[in-house]
């Protein structure tokens, strides 16, 4: 079977125009899933990465809008729908898992209720039907006692079940693509390891295509075919995953893969990145790592274009880390 | 042999929530009632010695945090002793606890919520040395401009409210406001896991400066095994209350002994790790309401024998300066 493209995004530009000016969160974001396939979108707060999420299930309120660029959903574009035809696609194609499951969960109706409506809402089936599709979701996601969570309410589940009910709902219409924001942040490393263990079985058996949005590139490293880092608004460097963990070409990339504690350079002092993220308020027109770049140069004062290294490997940078000494 | 800075001796802290009226009332009728207690710390002894960052892990409510608390002096334990440089911190005269109290500072984990919105820095910073007479008032504000650029901030920023800086500046702030009473020990509670990864290793990197600057102690308490193996020289891994486990970084690391510490270690993502099949430990931490009997962890392991549901292990010393408190170990080591 050749690799069949699930989610394709081209030039992706969402723009907020807020009374102090324009925030371009999202500038300029290219990048495409295949089936069965997970693309970690690593970044840090207000790189724009969950906006990129957002803009693709099309949950952008106003003073936000997407000015330009196209989202393509097995080659269809869902770029700006009206509504009513976007809630065709919401929660039975594509299927958003948030940081916090209480953002999916009503606090005052039972799981039953919330996941039967969430499967009546796109096909009409009965009662007992859907009640089996549910049980079935919660097992899969490795719920034991389906039958009783059921009944049960939010805050009667801990944090790492209300997230596993979550996930068992998004995936409830076997949708083609899934966004992932950040699902596992919040939890312990032994719940995390157990959602990645379920997440990444699904995505085996059922062929979905998964985008995770994170902060953290060792869960990426674990998990992830493709990478894509985000920094103020745009796509800095993406390529496959060993390939830029490797050897990254972007010295943003470098340095966050370098800010990574671990044993490798225990007790010394880490390579940090000086400085932080910009605002994304009136951004300047030179590059906007140009503040905390070790490579700075006068080219950087123009923004850099997308420009292909390797195969499928882009960076935007005018001075990248290649081949020469580091 | 040299003294430890800082010695639990079977420090315990329970939370007890009494019956209510109603409660009280059906208790006296004879209905099986009883007071809710939670051992958020259950026999906890170990040492901490001069200059020495130990590392403190477990998962969300096993008491790492009860424990940081009772250490800085904000809890009281409910049985056992703090010692601090040998001498029991509860049979200390008012003066010499004073002197602990500022020894021993903390550093918490949300740099929003840590910090007073309506005082400007140099209040933030200022206040308890002045307080404490560690400072005069005309030389305040000298003083506050050292301890800024110390943590790295510029020291016009100390006119500036908390509401003005960012996460990363925050948690420097309020490292800063901990230095001013010249402490010998940090007790740091999560104090990176609220940022983001670049502005964390800059964190880190203060904490291992400040560390060989103002020869400094830390107990390091976090979640984030990665943090901790960076930085510290002993780790203490605990579960729903108790210690299961301490020894060396490298030797956690390298050879885990307890089962918990195991499963642990094997969920940590790593960036080596690629492509990893993820496994899952099965099950989640129990409430310390009603903790399992016997070993802890017995209903989550994989390696649990009819005696583990029973009887309690203790924390035992398997080879030199490393302990671990688990069944498995019995007969391979004689005690």
């Amino acid at each position: 079977m050749i690799n069949q493209t699930i989610l394709e995004v081209n030039n992706l530009k969402t723009h907020f125009f807020t009374k102090q000016g324009v925030v371009k969160a999202v500038d300029g974001v290219s990048f495409s899933v295949d089936r069965g396939k997970v693309m970690g979108l690593v970044g840090e707060s207000g790189s724009g990465k969950s906006i990129t999420g957002f803009s693709i299930i099309g949950l952008i309120d106003p003073p936000g809008k997407i000015v330009d660029g196209e989202i393509l959903l097995n080659g269809k574009s869902i770029t700006n729908l009206p509504e009513e035809q976007m809630k065709q696609y919401r929660g039975r194609k594509v299927a958003m898992i948030f940081q916090d499951p209480m953002m999916t969960l009503n606090p005052v109706l039972r799981i039953d209720t919330q996941m039967i409506e969430a499967l009546t809402t796109h096909e009409k089936v009965n009662r007992e039907t859907a009640l089996n599709r549910c049980r079935q979701a919660l097992v899969n996601v490795g719920i034991s006692s389906p039958d009783e969570r059921l009944k049960a309410y939010p805050h009667q589940f801990s944090g790492g079940m209300r997230q596993r009910v979550a996930i068992a709902t998004a995936l409830l219409n076997d949708p083609d693509l899934i966004i992932a924001d950040e699902p596992t942040t919040a939890l312990d490393v032994t719940i995390q390891g157990q959602i990645l263990y379920e997440v990444q079985k699904l995505c085996k058996k059922s062929g979905m295509a998964l985008v995770w949005i994170t902060h953290d590139l060792t869960v990426i490293a674990g998990l992830a075919d493709t990478i894509s880092v985000m920094y103020a608004g745009r796509i800095v460097e993406q390529g496959k995953l060993d390939q830029v963990l490797d050897t990254p070409v972007h010295p943003y990339t470098k340095g966050l893969i370098s800010s990574v504690p671990g044993h490798n350079k225990r007790g010394g002092r880490l390579d940090q990145i000086p400085g932080m993220a910009p605002s994304l308020l009136n951004l300047p027109d030179s590059c906007a790592f140009r503040p905390r770049c070790p490579r700075v140069t006068d080219k950087c004062l123009k923004a850099p274009g997308e420009t292909t290294v390797e195969t499928a490997r882009k960076i935007r940078c005018f001075n990248p880390i290649m081949g020469d000494a580091q | 042999m040299t003294m430890p800075l800082l010695s639990l001796d079977n420090v315990s802290k329970r939370f007890v929530k009494p019956l209510d009226i109603t409660e009280r009332l059906l208790a006296k009728l004879g209905a099986n009632l009883k007071d809710e207690v939670i051992h958020a710390v259950d026999h906890v002894s170990f040492d901490v010695n001069e200059k020495e960052v130990v590392g403190l892990v477990g998962e969300s409510g096993c008491g790492k945090s009860t424990l940081g608390r009772v250490i800085a002096g904000i809890h009281k334990q409910s049985t056992g002793s703090v010692s601090y440089k040998g001498e029991n911190v509860d049979k200390m005269t008012a003066r010499q606890k004073h002197e602990v109290n500022l020894a021993i500072q903390m550093i918490f984990q949300d740099p929003f919520a840590s910090l007073n919105p309506r005082k400007k820095v140099r209040e933030i910073i200022g206040e308890a040395p002045l307080v404490h007479g560690l400072v005069s008032k005309n030389r305040l504000d000298y003083y506050v401009d050292e301890l800024l650029e110390r943590v790295g901030l510029d020291s016009s920023y100390k006119h500036r409210y908390p509401h003005q800086f960012s996460g990363g500046q925050r948690q420097r702030i309020g490292i800063a406001r901990a230095l001013a009473v010249q402490p010998d020990f940090l007790v740091c509670d999560e104090s990176v896991a609220a940022l983001d990864v670049s502005i964390q290793a800059q964190i880190l990197n203060l904490f291992i400066d400040l560390k060989d600057e103002l020869g400094l102690t830390y107990l390091f308490i976090s979640h984030d095994l990665g943090v901790v193996e960076h930085l510290s020289d002993r780790v203490a891994i605990m579960y729903l209350g108790r210690i299961v486990e301490m020894a060396s970084t490298e030797a956690i690391f390298e050879k885990p002994n307890h089962p918990y510490t195991k499963a642990l270690l094997a969920e940590v993502p790593r960036l080596e790790n690629r492509h990893k099949d993820f496994v899952g430990i099965k099950g989640e931490i129990p409430s310390p309401i009603n903790p399992p009997s016997g070993c802890h962890f017995h209903p989550r392991c994989l390696h649990a024998k009819p005696e583990c549901s029973q009887v309690e292990p203790k924390l035992k010393t398997i080879t030199k300066d490393w302990l671990s408190a688990c069944h498995l170990n019995d007969g391979v080591i004689d005690d």
